[in-house]
């Protein structure tokens, strides 16, 4: 049995920059690991260390804001 | 929808005048059914006629169906009659019989339409300059040799190898890389133009710094030029960039002939002189040939139908004082299709072409126009969540990696959850016409779509929902194509649980939405123009004529600003007369009030109420305003070498303009004339071009060439930049025998004053020895510079660059807007640039500004922040951290207040509050802690 680590990543990500540059690695065909799950966000500001640490209870493995 | 789209139509007559024309449309059959067509692409899969795909420049392949390329309005397939089997032999009908929804049309015909309208705009594009011609370069000869279009659709992650940089031919990957500059621009060579195509060297640094992205920095990247023309905003910094850090090499000469290399034949030899006459010969693996612009061919017919004259290259002519009319009134025109220009400036005369046209049409203005009807919202907020889930297969996009009825059958598991349907294409107008009535069907009120992202299709859905009786808001999207089938294409069973995550998560969001109400806010009809010289002037007259109130704002005591000074356009037109009846023209308009010696010193509001004081001299004095454009200005540059201040006869370019428009009697002793270019720019106070300097010199030294023919003229120069058909320009003053040096920045020219003559010394670069001459009059290109006016800056809150000119939203896209709602910019407190420039991007801005003035009030999104007064303990955290200074703070209930106006709903304030008092409507705390915990839940 393949008991390789894979890492759960929660990502909050700005809708007018980081949010815009995932959907950008998707028309150019830019391929990574489907690991991460993002969180559509109008600002990183809106993100709270609420969040962050809400996120790390519920089994994230690492969080990622981009903004 | 006040928008008719008609495609593969020719306009074929025009009758009447202007306000009153009578337009003749051909429009050729498409052979598909628009309102049929969905899009889905299963006609080309299934066509059996292959022909090159001149999107991607004959690199690739499409069928005898097919779209343009994938992203084209309205996204429906049509049949190229041409390459179609059925219509050579009349057998096939392949797409008819894979047609899902029977939209082929083989018996479709061509139609003659008729429409009236007011006034028409030409913006019919150029044609890229066919090198084949120039049996030199091995164009169509030699696969190593490639155009600048075709290497463009290499680079592209949409072309033929997807972004993989190679050789068409043989797919190798290419190690060294040429790019040949002014193929077919700039060649008095029949078959070229003379004119410079003005696009090219910005396009081949900016290919070569993509290539090397693309393939490493050990590709070897040389530009081969005569003059480097980055002349437009932020283009001598890229240009510096590519050469100084990311090793573009660049070498300033012709290549005179390339040839195949013997071997295997895959290479190609260059040879050409350097700059100290050597031959040299140099080998490649891929050759790009940087190829111009020129007038499309069939245009010629279309403007003798329509009687508008052309320039001597086969563009649409229009002067520089009314930049996007044609000489027929009523008929304009923007883009390339008035010469070759690049995509913010096309963008830029759009603008500019409707501001025109809008000025000339106010009286008729809304008397056509088509309002869209809603049904009333239905009232869901003591419902239960009853959510429809739509899972898209965007055709294989989606559908291709992602198993979407897995999706779509986890769905249905999920809680609230009623109805869930799989869509082909979520996005096409029947879909969305099904959506609204599964919505009604199913009494849903809340809708999750899984298809692409809401970036770009949020609104479209949110309309349906509109139409469907439910708020807007009730909506949430999970993307499942840009973030997740298009990145993830190797490993489907990781995007299709990715989906089911997505999915689950958008519903656990959409069962928390709530209805969000839309302020509408009064807009006050009128405008705020700072600054009275050309640009301003023009901006200001734009929206006047459109019948709305304007306040002229000029520091000065009179109107014109710089142009004032100038004796003419490169066009040779008198701008001191143009000038003055303008600022006639500004005066007696009734729309507009001339603020003259009066500065701004407060504004406060935000789009559509602006409050703003002026300091006149008259006293203080308010005015309210729903726009403001800034057309503030720069100036020249002092200069402080080269004698300037020093000697009498060093002058500045406005300097020599004043003494040719005033016939002053210095000139008449002048045997011997030098120009020094780039007094102040390019250089490291001034990092950037200061665009205009060598088309006036050139022009000023054909002046004084043309009073005093025996006079010696000299041009010290460092690139010529006289781009698009100011070249014709150049070519003529080198004919009439005005002298051309180039120096470097390293080896600057020196100026001395012996026996009170004026003595210039610089290198010769040809004989590599230095020459001294006595000169009688120095004219110096001084830089524009900006005023650098934060206090201005401040007022508005806008931003400026570092060089201080005013930052637009976007310089592509956005090229007269600010990202701040209602103020626009032109005229050089954007960048140096000619009048006829200055002047449509005047237009451009009034016609921008008049979107918001059109309308009696604006609309203010939902998704803004809330403050619950029995929360808000009065701490003004969230006053402090809002970069919109949209919170205040009210005294007298202890509480902080939102502006719905200001809130740009970023949500800072409610990360700060540490009482959760202020919330972000859309993203409030319980929403975002649903996504958090369902996404890891499975």
């Amino acid at each position: 049995m393949d008991t390789a680590f894979e890492p759960r990543i929660l990502a909050f990500v700005c809708n007018w920059c980081a949010y815009g540059a995932a959907d950008l690695a998707g028309v150019s065909r830019l391929q990574y690991p489907a690991n991460a799950r993002l969180i559509r966000v109008m600002c990183s500001a809106t993100v709270s260390p609420h969040h962050i640490l809400r996120a790390l209870q519920s089994g994230a493995d690492g969080v990622l804001v981009g903004g | 929808m006040n928008i008719e789209l008609l495609t593969l139509t020719e306009l074929a007559g025009l009758e009447g005048e202007e306000g009153n024309f009578t337009a003749t449309l051909r429009q050729q059959p498409r052979y598909v059914d628009l309102d049929r067509c969905i899009g889905c692409g299963l006609c080309a899969e299934k066509c059996p006629k292959k022909v090159p795909d001149e999107y991607n420049a004959g690199l690739a392949k499409r069928k005898a169906i097919y779209v343009k390329f994938s992203q084209t309005v309205p996204l429906k397939y049509a049949i190229d009659r041409d390459a179609c089997i059925y219509f050579k032999k009349g057998t096939c009908k392949a797409c008819e019989k894979h047609c899902p929804t029977g939209a082929i049309k083989l018996d479709d015909e061509e139609r003659l339409l008729t429409r009236q309208v007011g006034a028409v705009v030409l913006a019919a594009g150029f044609r890229p300059y066919d090198p084949r011609v120039l049996a030199a370069y091995g164009y169509g000869r030699h696969p190593a040799v490639v155009t600048g279009l075709e290497f463009e659709r290499i680079l592209s992650a949409s072309g033929p190898f997807a972004g993989h940089l190679v050789r068409p031919a043989d797919h190798a990957e290419p190690r060294r890389i040429a790019w040949l500059q002014c193929v077919g621009s700039r060649d008095t060579h029949p078959d070229s133009h003379t004119y410079c195509s003005g696009v090219c060297c910005m396009y081949a640094v900016k290919q070569a710094v993509i290539a090397k992205e693309h393939a490493g920095a050990g590709l070897e990247t040389t530009i081969f030029f005569m003059d480097m023309r980055t002349y437009g905003k932020d283009f001598e910094r890229y240009y510096d960039n590519a050469r100084d850090r990311l090793g573009v090499r660049f070498v300033r000469s012709r290549v005179h002939s390339v040839d195949p290399l013997a071997g295997d034949g895959r290479q190609v030899q260059l040879t050409y002189v350097d700059e100290q006459g050597a031959r040299r010969r140099e080998s490649y693996d891929l050759v790009v040939l940087s190829i111009g612009l020129e007038a499309p061919p069939d245009f010629r017919d279309l403007v003798r139908r329509l009687g508008v004259d052309l320039d001597r290259h086969g563009f649409a002519a229009a002067g520089s004082f009314a930049p996007v009319a044609t000489s027929r009134p009523g008929v304009y025109v923007c883009g390339a299709l008035a010469g070759p220009k690049d995509i913010p400036y096309s963008v830029m005369e759009a603008s500019a072409a409707a501001g025109a046209a809008a000025s000339r049409l106010s009286e008729v203005r809304f008397t056509r126009v088509r309002e869209k009807t809603f049904p009333p919202e239905r009232d869901v907020t003591f419902e239960e969540p009853r959510i429809g889930v739509f899972v898209c297969r965007c055709g294989i996009n989606i559908a291709g990696v992602v198993d979407v009825p897995e999706v779509a059958a986890y769905a249905r598991t999920l809680p609230h959850v009623v109805h869930v349907e799989e869509n082909l294409y979520s996005c096409s107008q029947d879909t969305q016409d099904r959506m609204s009535e599964i919505i009604r069907e199913h009494g849903l009120n809340r809708v999750v779509v899984a298809a692409c992202s809401p970036r770009t299709h949020e609104p479209l859905f949110q309309e349906t929902l509109i139409n469907a009786g439910l708020n807007k808001y009730l909506f949430e999207m999970a993307n499942i194509r840009n973030q997740d089938s298009w990145v993830h294409a190797q490993t489907p069973e990781l995007a299709t649980g990715k989906a089911k995550d997505l999915v689950r998560m958008a519903v656990a969001k959409a069962s928390l939405l709530q209805p969000l109400a839309e302020t509408e806010l009064p807009v006050t009809q009128s405008a705020l123009v700072v600054g009275g010289g050309v640009a301003g002037m023009s901006a200001a007259l734009t929206l006047a004529r459109q019948g709305y109130p304007v306040h002229l704002v000029e520091r000065e005591a009179e109107l014109g600003g710089v142009a004032r000074r100038l004796l003419a356009t490169w066009q040779g037109e008198d701008v001191g007369e143009f000038v003055r009846r303008l600022a006639a023209e500004v005066t007696a308009e009734p729309n507009i009030t001339v603020h003259l010696a009066s500065t701004l010193s407060q504004v406060s509001g935000f789009v559509g109420n602006f409050v703003s004081r002026l300091e006149t001299p008259a006293g203080p004095r308010e005015v309210t305003h729903g726009v403001a454009i800034i057309a503030s200005g720069a100036r020249e540059y002092r200069p402080t070498e080269y004698l300037y201040g020093e000697h009498p006869a060093v002058v500045t370019q406005l300097e020599l303009d004043e003494l040719l428009k005033g016939n002053d009697p210095r000139l008449e002793s002048v045997a011997s004339l030098a120009f020094i270019q780039c007094v102040g720019s390019r250089d490291e106070e001034h990092p950037y071009c200061s665009k205009v300097c060598c088309t006036h010199t050139v022009k000023a030294a054909l002046e004084v060439k043309r009073r005093r023919p025996e006079a010696q003229v000299i041009v010290l120069y460092r690139d010529m930049r006289t781009y698009g058909p100011r070249e014709d320009l150049y070519l003529a003053a080198r004919e009439q025998g005005v002298l051309f040096v180039r120096y470097s920045r390293d080896r600057k020219p020196e100026v001395t004053a012996m026996d009170g003559r004026l003595q210039v010394k610089f290198l010769d670069p040809i004989l590599g020895l230095p020459v001294k001459l006595p000169v009688d009059l120095l004219c110096l290109a001084a830089a524009i510079e900006s005023h650098r006016d934060q206090a201005l800056a401040q007022m508005f809150r806008v931003p400026q660059d570092g060089d201080g000119w005013f930052l637009e939203a976007h310089q592509k896209l956005r090229p007269v807007d600010f990202a701040t709602d209602g103020i626009f910019l032109c005229g050089l407190a954007h960048y140096p640039k000619p009048l006829e420039e200055s002047i449509a991007q005047a237009q451009a801005a009034a016609a921008r500004a008049a979107t918001v003035l059109a309308k009696p009030s604006i609309r203010v999104s939902g998704l803004i922040s809330r403050v619950a007064p029995e929360l808000c303990c009065g701490c003004r955290m969230c006053v402090n951290v809002c970069p919109y200074q949209a919170i205040s703070f009210d005294e007298t209930q202890g509480v902080a207040v939102v502006n719905e106006a200001l809130c740009k709903g970023c949500g800072a304030c409610a990360a700060t509050c540490p009482s959760e008092a202020v919330i972000l409507l859309g993203f409030t705390p319980k929403q975002l802690m649903a996504q958090i915990k369902t996404a890891l839940a499975a």
